[in-house]
């Protein structure tokens, strides 16, 4: 879609003098409601509040007081990072912009009221509600596994105690021992995060325990950054890794946390560590909000507002978009789009029309690291991509390197531009 | 390899001054090379401006961040407000490791461990002298850039809008932890530099991307509001 940008902004900014005139005046200042302080979330409270100067009043409810992004996880479990490094507060937030931080967990959505109600027992209103809640697994999408056994078999795909537990497991793992990892079906959070997590984990092993075997159960044929993925298994973990694909039963798989087994298409394993990444679906309160339509919960391509609820918007992992990865870079990207959108339409600022943009680093071994990107645009039917990119294999160790430092700044960057 | 018997001389100075240890005598010709890297931001010899950083000419002696027309970033005030003088001592320091001397600085440089490159480098600047003896060099020649397209004035409010695409990686506080501050660029060398990556002279695919889909009116913006950013 093209627009011209004078006409656009010029159409849009009035109209939405006119739509903001009542939430406005009425009732003092308007009132947005963030429900999940991620990527998307934390970046949506951020961007309302910074750029309203104090005239929109937001609220962010977030039931942890320390977040630990699932990006960099993985170098959190290779050893490349520490726990701390991944762990993010709110304090900036509340300190700087003026966000309301509620720690609580939301668990009632009232969209013909606009309220949400809080484990707590307060009841929130809103003008404007954000819905960026992350992902929840399917129930019974790996026979034999659900959330009771992930002290066995964890899925360290929410990060912190989660991948501090997997860490601990894979090293303590005995000598010449099997660490098995149940990989997802499409859509997933973070697309390349199950086999850049293969790699982190072979990286631990080929120095500690170098004779321990990875097989990964996969029901898809093909996955993120396929190519340099298996460069890289070759080259620097040789024969450590069995990559099983559906062909040969990777879609037919139940586990057993008790007996610390894993059955691949009939066949019994026993294994010493299991990481099982169950299917996915959007955080559980986007159902509650009833903004869902099976797993995911549709927006509009131009300002990420449910397809059920012009009031509601939904970010990140929980939205179905189109073509943007589920990543905390595309949930932070969506967020400003959003956060344009509502402050526009609450005070009659300018509102212009939607850009996205996504990176994806994954580190391969030591100073080894890829990315993949692309560009989206908005159109009725989805977020479309425009443009990408990827790395390429047979690249020289100095743009590896390059690569990886790049993705060290990235990561600098973006937690800067979530959490202030 | 030629060297001029003034350099020598000014390395046996170096080694008498620095007492034991290897002093290195760098070749101002091959310094001319290793320029190239700093060229980006820094120009020297005749009518140097300041562009991203500060022109050099006249460096040595100098004290730190002393040009009064300059925006330095608190890291290098902070070197002139302890009196820190450049002279081949403290600028091989400074290029070996620049976090080390001035941590946390917007300069988009990670340093040159060669030792012989360095030296090379230190060379080539005292050759450059007031710059008044040496033909410009400066990142802006051959930049292929319309001057019509160099005189769009950017509107900084849309610029505001679309660096939340930049921000996501550039950091809003000027910090450059292997990404490059875009902070208080002259708007023609953030111009230029789009426009290098745009038509992709300039290598990175993420860059060559964001900037495959930014008009010139857009350039122009981002130019104007990252020239003096809210934040």
């Amino acid at each position: 879609m093209k627009l011209d940008r004078r006409s656009f902004v010029g159409t849009a900014a009035s109209t939405a003098v006119l739509l903001a005139a009542p939430a406005a005046i009425g009732q003092g200042r308007p009132r947005v409601v963030v429900i999940g302080g991620g990527a998307g979330g934390a970046t949506a409270a951020r961007y309302i509040a910074k750029d309203s100067k104090g005239a929109i009043d937001v609220t962010l409810v977030e039931p942890t007081r320390t977040y630990y992004t699932c990006f960099f996880s993985n170098l959190y479990i290779g050893g490349f990072k520490e726990v701390a490094d991944i762990g993010h507060t709110y304090g900036q937030l509340a300190s700087d912009h003026g966000v309301n931080v509620v720690h609580d967990w939301a668990v009632g959505v009232d969209r013909a009221a606009r309220t949400v109600r809080l484990a707590g027992g307060a009841t929130l209103s809103y003008d404007k509600l954000i819905l960026s809640p992350g992902i929840d697994f399917v129930d019974g999408a790996v026979e034999g596994w659900d959330v009771s056994a992930q002290n066995r078999m964890p899925h360290a795909y929410k990060a912190g105690s989660q991948s501090e537990l997997l860490r601990a497991q894979i090293r303590a793992m005995r000598e010449g021992g099997v660490f098995a990892m149940v990989a997802p079906p499409n859509p997933y959070r973070c697309p390349p995060g199950p086999y850049e997590r293969v790699c982190m984990v072979a990286h631990h092993l080929k120095a500690s325990n170098p004779t321990a075997k990875i097989i990964v159960v996969d029901p898809k044929p093909k996955f993120s950054k396929m190519a340099l993925f298996q460069e890289g298994w070759a080259d620097h973990y040789p024969g450590m890794i069995d990559w099983i694909g559906p062909e040969f039963g990777g879609g037919n798989v139940s586990v057993d946390p008790a007996g610390m087994t894993v059955t691949i298409d009939g066949e019994v394993t026993g294994v010493d560590v299991c990481n099982v990444i169950p299917a996915m679906k959007a955080g559980h309160i986007a159902e509650v909000a009833e903004v869902t339509d099976g797993n995911w919960a549709p927006v509009s391509a131009y300002d990420m507002s449910s397809k059920a609820d012009p009031d509601v918007h939904v970010l990140g992992d929980a939205a179905q978009q189109g073509d943007m990865p589920k990543s905390g870079f595309s949930a932070n990207s969506q967020a400003k789009v959003c956060a344009n959108a509502v402050r526009g339409s609450l005070t009659g600022s300018k509102v212009f029309p939607a850009r996205y943009t996504n990176t994806c680093w994954s580190l391969i071994s030591a100073e080894n690291g890829v990315k993949v990107g692309a560009s989206y645009e908005a159109t009725d039917e989805k977020i479309a991509k425009t443009d990408g990119f990827i790395s390429k294999t047979g690249e020289t160790a100095e743009l590896r390197k390059e690569t990886y430092v790049e993705s060290e700044g990235w990561y600098a960057g973006i937690t800067a531009d979530i959490f202030g | 390899m030629v060297r001029s018997r003034l350099i020598l001389l000014v390395a046996v100075a170096f080694a008498i001054r620095c007492g034991p240890g290897p002093a290195l005598a760098g070749d101002a010709k091959d310094g001319r090379q290793v320029f190239a890297e700093c060229q980006a931001c820094h120009e020297v010899g005749a009518g140097a401006k300041h562009g991203v950083g500060p022109h050099l000419n006249g460096l040595f002696g100098r004290v730190a961040a002393s040009h009064p027309d300059f925006a330095y970033s608190s890291a290098f005030a902070h070197l002139r407000d302890v009196g820190h003088v450049w002279d081949e001592e403290t600028l091989d320091a400074f290029i070996r490791r620049p976090e080390a001397v001035a941590a946390g600085s917007r300069m988009i440089f990670g340093g040159i461990p060669d030792p012989s490159a360095r030296a090379d480098l230190i060379a080539f600047l005292r050759s450059v002298g007031d710059g008044t003896g040496m033909a410009l060099l400066s990142a802006d020649a051959d930049h292929g850039v319309d001057p019509a397209v160099l005189a769009i004035r950017g509107d900084p409010e849309y610029g505001a809008w679309l660096s939340g695409e930049c921000t996501t990686c550039h950091r809003a506080d000027g910090g450059d932890k292997g990404i490059p501050s875009i902070l208080h660029w002259p708007e023609d060398r953030f111009v230029i530099a789009m426009h290098a990556y745009r038509s992709k002279r300039r290598e990175h695919p993420v860059m060559q991307m964001i900037a495959a889909r930014l008009g010139d009116e857009e350039i122009a913006a981002l130019a104007a509001y990252f020239a003096n950013p809210a934040e």
